[in-house]
């Protein structure tokens, strides 16, 4: 890369009555250089968190689904044990991407403070000095008047101060400025975006997120122990959890003609434990928020029900287990009951596992769902009989059947039917099951997340800051006044330099204008008006 | 509610409609570049070296080309914006609830941005053909490849922040659009400009001699850029809102979510490119032009290809 020198900012003037010429241009040269270098580096760091985002979209994460990153193990065998040491599953957590942002941020950190600093003292100093060379800034032009100099520079003065410039008059010439709000912006803006990280980290810290599926009728309290998952920060204590239970009174879906999912709502109550709770209505977009505790519908399902009569007698009637959806349109869903505890030995144990369909149609034998909507559930069943193998230490999922144990001959098949509400199925040691109906289940997810309003607080400010920063000038004007050889009057050399956007000539163009005319207009009204010059 | 066949019908219609005006504003910007050649410089002037300047005066035919350009292409945004009002009125719904909808609303946010520089700045209207261009090819390709009838919005969708999320994300993309042709013609035009510089003679006859200079497409590009970001930002806040509420957390790094960082990021660096030394000019472009890649790619490949929260495309 090519180093190319500085840009000669024009418009600082040597402050007066400071160490001598080649110090003071060092520690500009000085400073300038790192601001630049600061600045570089800041563009190619940005770069690098750019790219560094890239591989956290195009390669399955951990952190949105654990399941495709499984998929992707079991599809690239090689390649996934090496990009899994490369973090390449949970970039966003990664050391590496931690390191990129850090180091963007110190480099800000570094970059923004000292300017806060010299912004602080530039807001209270007055403007400072016209430069000595005023026509070879951007902006400048010469006037010339019959009118005195002092009376000229008044004029001027009185220009600028309708414009709302800060005006000081100096031996001869004049300095104004306006808009240090361009600079307050920026500054506001990068330190936002510090405040933004700290909430971002905090929330990481102390927060933490459960999911539950829970049917109609049940519910649950904030616990890890009761959550399906969880996922918690560092610094949680998993005994300090907000005391908040939560139960399902009925969850509704309503679909439009075309079958499009129209609502999802769920009527809860919720308090703390023990107490009578309050009932309240939530659904998609609308969340449960207590005191910073949120609770969200994110998805919901069907639970079959069933009984189980065995020919001794024992009987467990409406048993319901969560059946997950397969397909969203169609809401045909697949799950499996377990009953361990019907007979009196190990090996008497019962499972079902099946496939719920709520608008179900049998073709060929095959049970098919046709509508999301539970206009007429059906299952397909399959019974087994045996040891489900639950307490051999190994965890199973809740939703299906160890096959292993099937496999293995120790859980065996003792009968397989389709039926609809109120039908049975009667295996041939005379035990019945019934599918007896369905109920709802909403998929809840409980967050705890104290840095986001902190969050929230610090993109306002951000927000804020940019459009300041973006939209605002910072103006000054500079004019001097050299008497006109011979006749009395004023030659003015008036300049600005403006950092922003925007057209700067154009408008520059209209402040010379206005000059020239007040300037005229000050001529015509004669000397009466201006005391200060008789 | 059940959409409204016949006006979803006269949406289409119009769709049709304004790919044919933009069409012929395509054409008619292309004789107002053939048509609008400056007269044969004198010798000396070529032989003293002289930088490209600016047409000093258009000739009268390549004007009147310039404006029937410009009528067309505000007759073809006027089309354009039937095609999103009738379907709005078609499913009662804001007419951007899946990616036909909203890569049509983006193409016409560009169109408007366009006609709005080119109305206040005449020399703008010469890059007109290199706005139309794209535009009428993505109008053609979203006909194609991203159609999806008019249909009621999923439940996720019910919510008012999609008319502020979704409004201000095509008004940025929209803006962007515009901001990243200008980069690239300034990469174009910039080189063409040394190397007349280098003493090579100037083709007056070429299209090249024909682009507004250099200083000015950067700073269109510059100015659009900074016009675009705020709006933006404040897409991306929204979208941070509205995921709290809706999927339960602000942030998720969602694919969607990955590449709006992505794209933000990179038009804050070229925010930053633009004021240091160093970067200004071609670097500083072709990062904004990097920009503009990524919003595409962010709507094209995140909705079509990956699987996310943000799946609503409508497309399968
Ligand atoms: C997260 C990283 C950063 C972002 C997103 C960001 C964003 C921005 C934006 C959008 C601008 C406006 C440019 C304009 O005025 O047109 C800006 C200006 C500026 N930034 Fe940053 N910035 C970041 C990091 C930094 C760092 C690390 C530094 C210090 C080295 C820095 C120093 C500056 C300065 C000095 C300006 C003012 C430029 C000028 O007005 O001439 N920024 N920043």
């Amino acid at each position: 890369m090519t180093v190319s020198a500085p840009p000669r900012e024009a418009a600082a003037p040597p402050p007066p009555a400071r160490p001598s010429l080649g110090a003071r241009a060092a520690a500009r040269l000085l400073r300038e250089w790192r601001r630049l270098t600061a600045m570089r580096t800041a563009i190619v760091l940005l770069f690098l968190l750019a790219l560094a985002a890239v591989p956290g979209s195009l390669l399955p994460q951990r952190s949105l689904s654990a399941n495709n990153v499984t998929l992707y193990f079991r599809e690239h065998p090689d390649l996934a044990p090496v990009l899994d040491r490369l973090y390449l599953f949970d970039v966003f957590s990664s050391p590496w991407f931690a390191a990129v942002y850090l180091l963007l941020f110190v480099s800000l950190i570094g970059c923004v403070l000292p300017r806060a600093m010299e912004h602080a003292r530039a807001v209270r100093a007055a403007p400072p000095a016209a430069p000595r060379h005023l026509l070879r800034l951007p902006d400048a032009g010469e006037l010339t008047t019959p009118l005195p100099a002092g009376t000229a520079l008044d004029v001027v003065e009185e220009e600028l101060r309708v414009r709302r410039y800060r005006v000081v008059r100096r031996e001869g010439e004049l300095s104004a400025e306006k808009g240090h709000l361009k600079e307050t912006g920026n500054l506001l803006f990068h330190l936002s975006l510090v405040a933004l990280l700290l909430g971002l980290a905090g929330g990481k810290l102390w927060g933490y997120e459960g999911s539950i599926l829970v049917t109609e009728g049940q519910g649950f309290c904030n616990s890890f122990q009761q959550y399906d998952t969880y996922s918690s920060g560092a610094l949680v204590d998993s005994g300090d959890l907000a005391p908040l239970c939560v139960d399902l009174s009925e969850f509704r879906a309503e679909y439009e003609p075309d079958l499009t999912a129209s609502s999802f709502t769920a009527d809860i109550s919720y308090g703390p434990p023990g107490e009578e709770g309050r009932a309240t209505t939530i659904g998609v977009n609308d969340p449960l928020r207590v005191d910073g505790e949120r609770v969200y519908v994110t998805g919901h399902g069907f639970s079959p029900t069933f009984s189980v009569t065995r020919p001794g007698g024992t009987a467990i009637t409406d048993v319901s287990v969560p059946f997950l959806p397969a397909d969203q349109t169609t809401m045909a869903s697949e799950g499996a009951l377990k009953l361990p505890d019907l007979g009196t030995g190990s090996d008497d144990q019962l499972a079902l596992e099946g496939f719920f369909a709520p608008t179900g149609v049998v073709q060929g034998g095959v049970l098919t769902s046709v509508d999301p909507r539970p206009l007429a559930p059906q299952v397909a069943v399959v019974v087994y009989e045996g040891y489900l193998g639950l307490d051999s230490g190994i965890p199973q999922s809740v939703y299906s059947l160890d096959a292993a144990q099937i496999d293995r001959g120790r859980l065996t098949e003792a009968g397989a039917a389709n039926l609809s509400v109120g039908e049975s199925l009667t295996l041939d040691d005379g035990t019945t099951v019934t599918f007896t109906g369905y109920r709802e289940f909403a998929a809840m997810q409980y967050s705890h997340d104290p840095g986001q309003g902190w969050v929230l607080g610090a993109a306002i400010a951000l927000l804020l800051g940019l459009l300041g920063m973006l939209l605002l000038r910072r103006e000054r004007v500079f004019a001097r006044v050299t008497p006109r050889p011979g006749d009395g009057g004023t030659v003015l050399t008036v300049a600005s330099l403006t950092r922003g956007s925007g057209e700067n000539g154009l408008r520059f163009a209209a402040l010379s204008d206005d000059l020239t005319g007040a300037l005229a207009a000050r001529t015509a009204n004669g000397p009466e008006v201006s005391p200060r010059d008789p | 509610m059940i959409p409204d066949a016949s006006l979803a019908a006269l949406s289409d219609t119009f769709f049709s409609v304004s790919i044919a005006l933009y069409s012929l504003a395509v054409v008619a910007f292309a004789a107002q570049l053939a048509f609008g050649r400056r007269p044969v410089r004198t010798p000396e002037l070529v032989g003293a070296g002289a930088a490209p300047d600016r047409p000093v005066a258009e000739p009268e035919q390549g004007r009147r080309w310039g404006l029937a350009a410009l009528a067309l292409t505000a007759l073809g945004a006027g089309a354009h914006a039937a095609v999103l009002v009738t379907r709005g009125l078609a499913t009662d719904r804001l007419p951007w609830g899946n990616m036909y909808e909203f890569a049509t609303a983006t193409v016409l946010v560009a169109v408007v941005a366009y006609v709005v520089l080119a109305v206040r700045s005449p020399g703008l209207r010469h890059i007109g053909l290199f706005v139309l261009a794209p535009v009428v090819l993505s109008l053609v390709l979203i006909g194609l490849y991203l159609y999806a009838e008019a249909g009621p919005l999923v439940a996720a969708l019910r919510s008012s922040w999609l008319a502020v999320h979704v409004t201000t994300a095509i008004l940025g993309f929209g803006i962007f659009f515009v901001s990243g042709i200008a980069s690239l013609l300034y990469l174009v035009r910039s080189r063409y400009e040394s190397r007349v510089a280098g003493g090579e003679a100037a083709n007056d006859a070429g299209l090249l001699s024909r682009l507004p200079d250099a200083t000015a497409l950067d700073r269109v590009a510059h100015r659009t850029a900074v016009f675009g970001f705020p709006i933006w930002t404040f897409a991306v806040i929204a979208g941070a809102i509205w995921a709290e509420s809706a999927w339960g957390r602000f942030w998720g790094w969602d694919p969607k979510e990955t590449w709006a960082f992505i794209a933000w990021v990179i038009y804050a660096a070229y925010l930053h490119a633009r004021t240091t030394a160093g970067w200004r000019g071609r670097p500083a472009a072709w990062v904004n032009v990097v920009g503009l890649v990524v919003m595409i790619f962010n709507l094209l490949y995140v909705n079509m290809v990956s699987t996310g929260l943000h799946s609503y495309g409508g497309v399968n």
